[in-house]
């Protein structure tokens, strides 16, 4: 019926726009509440890491989607990107600041996507932050955040992950 | 005082093209240097330069930028192309994203076995003609402004243009249907920093040919 800008999901309707594009509406919700960082530089350096975040994130998602056959190597890819590609940023820039957050010294939502990260990543392979400590507290300390605390309680909006037995009915919806 | 960007990637268009684009009609004068073999990578990756292992890799206001989008992003704030305010910087991330789609199917035509690239070629044309194109189409329309958002030249309008252009070089008739985007290529194409641009000696980049994409191959491995 319209709603959809470019005919795909996710779509949210916010302040009186009907927003579709992923990138799009977290860069609207961030700017809009306050964890964008707080000038042009801070946002650089917010951006820069997550969109490493997001590239990390995809792997992830896809796991569930591949064929039997191929499932072993992909989780070896997986292993291999989070733990040589990405964790070791994130453990370095936690190291050399020496602050809690990622960005500024303040909660921006590179730490909230890191966080989402690391959780799915551990979905994948529980003890996949094994070789990094900071990243362990940095999950520890970012997940008792009071508003996150609580989306990770039951009860919450979060959603499970994707079971292999519902995978053909969401490929249905979309194809 | 900052010097020059500087960009680091291969003398083709990848990834980097769309960051050229911004750059020129921003009127920004900027530097490459160019990734010709495997080594040149391994230098940049053991040099500690690459965030993230990867390029585009853009130095800029002493930073060492990498990921596309956050590069783009810099630059369109830095340069006033990012909108006034949160509401039509939400527009043209929209718009934007939809570009970096379309764009995004083409770029790898040319590293697919000829039986794929037909198929995904009239999935382009399909996509352009009936989900992308149709939307600037009917943006311009309902305001009938000369640019997309903000009745301003911004990054989607210059995102818009170099997607269009590439999609003419998929199918040169690709335009027939849509009148205002016709109309808007001429404009925009004529805006003094991209009129420029468009004129040969610039720093833009011809479509990928063999030899490149052959050396893109060894280069990264793929």
């Amino acid at each position: 019926d319209g709603s959809l800008l470019f005919q795909q999901v996710p779509m949210v309707e916010i302040d009186g726009m009907k927003m579709v594009q992923t990138r799009a509406i977290l860069n609207y919700i961030a700017s809009k509440y306050n964890l964008y960082g707080k000038d042009l530089k801070e946002r650089a350096l917010i951006d820069m890491y997550v969109e490493g975040i997001v590239d990390l994130n995809e792997l992830l998602m896809h796991h569930t989607f591949q064929p039997a056959d191929k499932k072993e190597q992909h989780l070896a890819t997986i292993v291999d990107k989070s733990t040589n590609r990405y964790f070791p940023v994130f453990e370095k820039v936690l190291k050399d600041q020496g602050q809690d957050f990622l960005v500024g010294n303040r909660l921006s939502r590179a730490d909230v996507q890191l966080l989402e990260t690391l959780l799915m990543a551990e979905e994948c392979k529980p003890d996949i932050l094994a070789k990094f400590p900071l990243l362990q507290s940095f999950k520890a300390r970012t997940s008792n955040i009071p508003t996150i605390k609580k989306f990770l309680q039951p009860g919450s909006q979060r959603k499970p992950p994707l079971q292999e037995k519902d995978v053909p009915r969401v490929m249905k919806i979309f194809h | 005082m900052a010097g020059k960007p500087k960009l680091h990637y291969p003398s083709g268009r990848g990834k980097m093209e769309s960051i050229r684009w911004l750059l020129a009609a921003a009127g920004v004068e900027f530097e490459e240097e160019f990734i010709e073999k495997k080594e040149d990578l391994e230098k940049l990756r053991n040099g500690g330069s690459l965030l993230f292992q990867q390029v585009p890799l853009v130095e800029i206001d002493g930073m060492k930028m990498v990921q596309t989008r956050a590069i783009l992003s810099y630059i369109a704030a830095k340069y006033n192309l990012y909108g006034k305010d949160l509401k039509e910087r939400a527009w043209i991330d929209m718009y934007v994203e939809g570009t970096t789609d379309l764009m995004g199917m083409i770029m790898p035509l040319p590293l697919q076995p000829s039986d794929t690239r037909e198929k995904n070629l009239a999935l382009i044309i399909e996509r352009a003609t009936t989900r992308y194109f149709p939307v600037y189409e009917k943006a311009l329309k309902d305001h009938g402004h000369d640019y997309l958002v903000g009745n301003k030249l911004s990054w989607a309008d210059i995102h818009l243009l170099e997607a269009i252009l590439m999609t003419e070089e998929c199918k040169p008739d690709i335009l027939s249907a849509f009148p205002l985007l016709q109309a808007f290529k001429g404009r925009i194409s004529n805006v003094p920093t991209i009129k420029k641009f468009l004129q040969p000696g610039s720093k833009r980049k011809p479509p990928p040919d063999e030899k490149y994409i052959a050396n893109v191959r060894k280069i990264f491995n793929f």
